[in-house]
């Protein structure tokens, strides 16, 4: 077969000065700084070829975690040196394909590769999928004269029993192939020094190009793919050898467990438990020691504050206020989202998430939307905000949408503390106290439930009604289980998720710790404005079996649920600021002795908790990711109306039935 | 190789293996099939089903893919009872 070499698409730019300024020129518009930068080095390649992995290896701590310009598609860059010349890294979305732009990603890689002009790319193949991966290799190798191919993953190809001839590879193709362990830093030092030849002019590469042109017809694009596979198939024949594999393909095998009518469901809940039980029993410690530690920090600031003769009220607004809302979410919401997110994310790396959405597809199918909501909503588990950001996996823009809305029904971390004590105090009172910790167990897990089962209804009934639509097509690759790399998750999770959100909560929480003081300290013809507005919210509150203060517990608390129950304690004792009581005993003196709460007003306030509006975090997240406010209201008020709406329900059916 | 009639790629049963011969897939759907390399003349096979049946998880070029019903109803394939000289 005989294969055109048609000339480059785009010429070979002109060498700009060391420094250089072209490269801060050519970045500044994608948001990347590059100044100081003697190359720009980008890393393409299909999802799950371990392209993360090199570039935490090549970039280490130095990286900088963003969004596209105007895109809800994550972007890393970093930068790395080697003999004095300093190269910025920028990591590419994870795509099948770059010469048709047909999403985001997509067309975020292609545009970066003909406006940025990378002074070298380098294109990372799965060695176990080379004939899939080549696909990608002949399509970026349209677009730019400079590039590298990264042969990872060699070690499993060797298990595999494939051996690859990557001299005849690179002859093939035209351009550089190094074999590379990104794991375990295999090939790394050849790579780099491959790199930074081809980056400088000094290695000469000639892609091989099958005259491909982009953006045409769904016809032309037919044909294109198929000429690019045969070349794939035919280039990956020649220079794969198949051996004896070195080990069973028990990844196989453990699908064939995983993914069975019997063992499926069940591994999946016990995975899930799992996650759940370490993060819950491994922050608890962790939170009283941190608690512990910022109380003290409170004492030490205001003791200072008086010592020095400030204004009572000023010592309160900044300690008791402001400081103090900002450390009560502090160290209820780190330890959790710090145990939760790297399990998480480990799961994830292991490929075992990919099975929960494979194995999950048929039922949300039913609802009217995929399987990787239920990923997202695993997420929401650890935090409402991650868990939208996380419906970025989903490429249908509906389906992300509804996952998107219905996010917050799943309880997050903040929300465990209230739902267990509620649970504690009123559900398990009710049984002999043999069963008391079963009970209270099994009523968190029936909230649990009640919010998965509005999470179903929901979405079911919004893709029937405002977001009709076609049905959306669903492919999903399961890569092949993989041991996690746990040094690198621990970092990323840290930095890419848990900083993140901490972040935004904090943000978030000194300003409501602040009018939380204000609420309770300022005060009106004898009484607080807290007690005053709790009673003109007393009406509505009884109606939907809660009371006054509950309900503006919610309404002020609402850039934390961590915060919700200690503001509560606060209207309801007058404390001044934000309240915790010692014991058990004397929580339910003060919940059911003083304030009449009943085991309606319990289970109305769990209801309401799993139901009620989402976190201010979670609605600022739904606007960025869904960039509409009015997609945002709708994410705040549809879940704030059927919270009130089922609460109203079970008070007045209550009542009725006494 | 002995064939069979042609079948859409979704009637075939766990271990099955088959060619593909066209996709009536449109739009963005056709062009994520076609990435995903199940082009005409691909080698494809069944491999398992999850435990609600359906989606099933498909073999093509080295990799293992998902693929619900509906999509693989419109992929049409040609049976292949034995292996082919390059392999599953």
């Amino acid at each position: 077969m005989t294969v055109q070499r048609p000339p480059a698409l785009f010429s070979r730019r002109k060498r700009l000065e060391p420094g250089c300024t072209g490269c801060q020129v050519r970045l500044a518009p994608l948001g990347i700084d590059a100044a100081g930068c003697d190359f720009v080095i980008a890393l393409a390649g299909n999802p799950n070829t371990g392209k993360s992995t090199l570039f935490n290896s090549l970039t280490g701590l130095k990286q900088h975690v963003g969004n596209w310009p105007g895109k809800t598609v994550a972007r890393a860059s970093g930068a790395f040196e080697l003999r004095g010349k300093r190269y910025k890294v920028v990591d590419l979305p994870g795509t099948y394909s770059v010469l048709w732009a047909a999403r985001a990603e997509e067309e975020i890689a292609r545009s970066f590769l003909l406006q940025a002009r990378p002074d070298c790319t380098v294109i990372v193949v799965d060695s176990t999928l080379l004939e899939r991966n080549l696909s990608l290799v002949f399509q970026v190798l349209e677009l730019t004269d400079r590039a590298v191919v990264c042969l990872n993953l060699v070690d499993e190809a060797r298990r595999k029993g494939l051996v690859i001839d990557h001299q005849v590879l690179a002859d093939e193709l035209g351009v550089p192939v190094v074999p590379t362990v990104a794991r375990t830093g295999e090939g790394i030092q050849d790579l780099l020094e491959v790199v930074a030849a081809v980056a400088a002019g000094g290695l000469e590469t000639h892609p091989r190009r099958l005259g491909l042109l982009p953006g045409t017809s769904a016809e032309k694009r037919r044909e294109a793919a198929q000429l690019i596979y045969r070349e794939a198939q035919a280039l990956a024949a020649r220079v794969v050898r198949t051996g004896v594999p070195a080990a069973d393909d028990w990844g196989e095998r453990i699908d064939r467990v995983v993914t069975s009518k019997i063992w499926g469901f069940p591994i999946m809940l016990a995975g899930l438990a799992a996650i759940f039980w370490l993060t819950i029993v491994g922050a608890n410690y962790p939170s009283q020691l941190l608690a512990a530690f910022l109380f003290g920090v409170e004492r030490l600031g205001s003791s200072l504050f008086q010592a020095l003769g400030a204004p009572g009220w000023l010592t309160g607004f900044v300690w008791h206020g402001t400081y103090r809302g900002l450390a009560w979410v502090v160290s209820v919401m780190l330890p959790p989202m710090a145990i939760f997110f790297p399990l998480f994310t480990i799961l994830e790396n292991l490929g075992f998430l990919p099975r929960v959405a494979f194995n999950l597809d048929r039922l949300f199918q039913r609802v009217g939307t995929q399987g990787k909501q239920a990923l997202t909503m695993a997420m929401g588990f650890g935090c409402n905000a991650a868990g939208v950001v996380s419906c970025r996996i989903i490429d249908s823009p509906r389906d992300k949408l509804i996952a998107i809305l219905t996010n917050t029904f799943v309880p997050c971390n903040g929300r465990y503390p209230t739902l267990i004590m509620l649970g504690t105090i009123f559900v398990a009172a009710s049984f002999p106290p043999a069963y008391a910790s079963l009970a209270a167990a099994a009523s968190v897990v029936a909230a649990v439930l009640v919010g998965i089962a509005a999470t179903l209804l929901v979405s079911w009934g919004l893709s029937r009604t405002v977001l009709r639509g076609e049905p959306s097509s669903f492919v999903l690759e399961l890569p092949p289980y993989r041991r996690p790399n746990v040094k690198q998750i621990l970092y990323t999770s840290f930095v890419d998720r848990t900083l993140l959100v901490l972040e935004r909560a904090v943000l978030m929480a000194a300003p409501a710790g602040a009018l939380i003081w204000l609420l309770s300290n300022l005060s009106w013809e004898g009484r607080s404005l807290a007690l005053w507005a709790s009673e003109l919210l007393d009406p509505l509150g009884r109606a939907v079996g809660l009371d006054g203060a509950i309900l503006l517990a919610y309404g002020v608390a609402i850039p934390a649920n961590e915060i919700v129950v200690p503001t509560m304690l606060m209207i309801y004792t007058g404390a001044g600021m934000l309240a915790d009581v010692s014991s058990l005993a004397q929580l339910r003196a003060v919940l059911v002795d003083q304030h009449g709460w009943t085991l309606l007003t319990a289970l109305c306030l769990m209801l309401f908790s799993v139901l009620h509006n989402p976190c201010s975090t979670t609605i600022w997240t739904i606007y960025k990711e869904t960039g509409s406010k009015r997609w945002a209201a709708v994410g705040a008020l549809l879940p704030l109306s059927l919270a009130l709406a089922a609460t109203f329900l079970v008070a007045q059916a209550a009542r009725l039935l006494t | 190789m002995t064939e069979d009639s042609i079948v859409p790629l979704g009637s075939l049963r766990p271990g099955d293996r088959a060619w593909v011969l066209s996709l009536a897939a449109d739009g963005a759907e056709e062009a994520r099939l076609l990435d995903l390399g199940f082009t005409p003349g691909s080698a494809v096979e069944c491999v398992f089903g999850s435990p609600m049946g359906d989606p099933i998880a498909y073999r093509v070029r080295g990799a293992l893919v998902a693929l619900r019903r509906a999509q693989s109803e419109k992929i049409m394939v040609t049976r292949r009872v034995q292996q082919p000289h390059r392999g599953g």
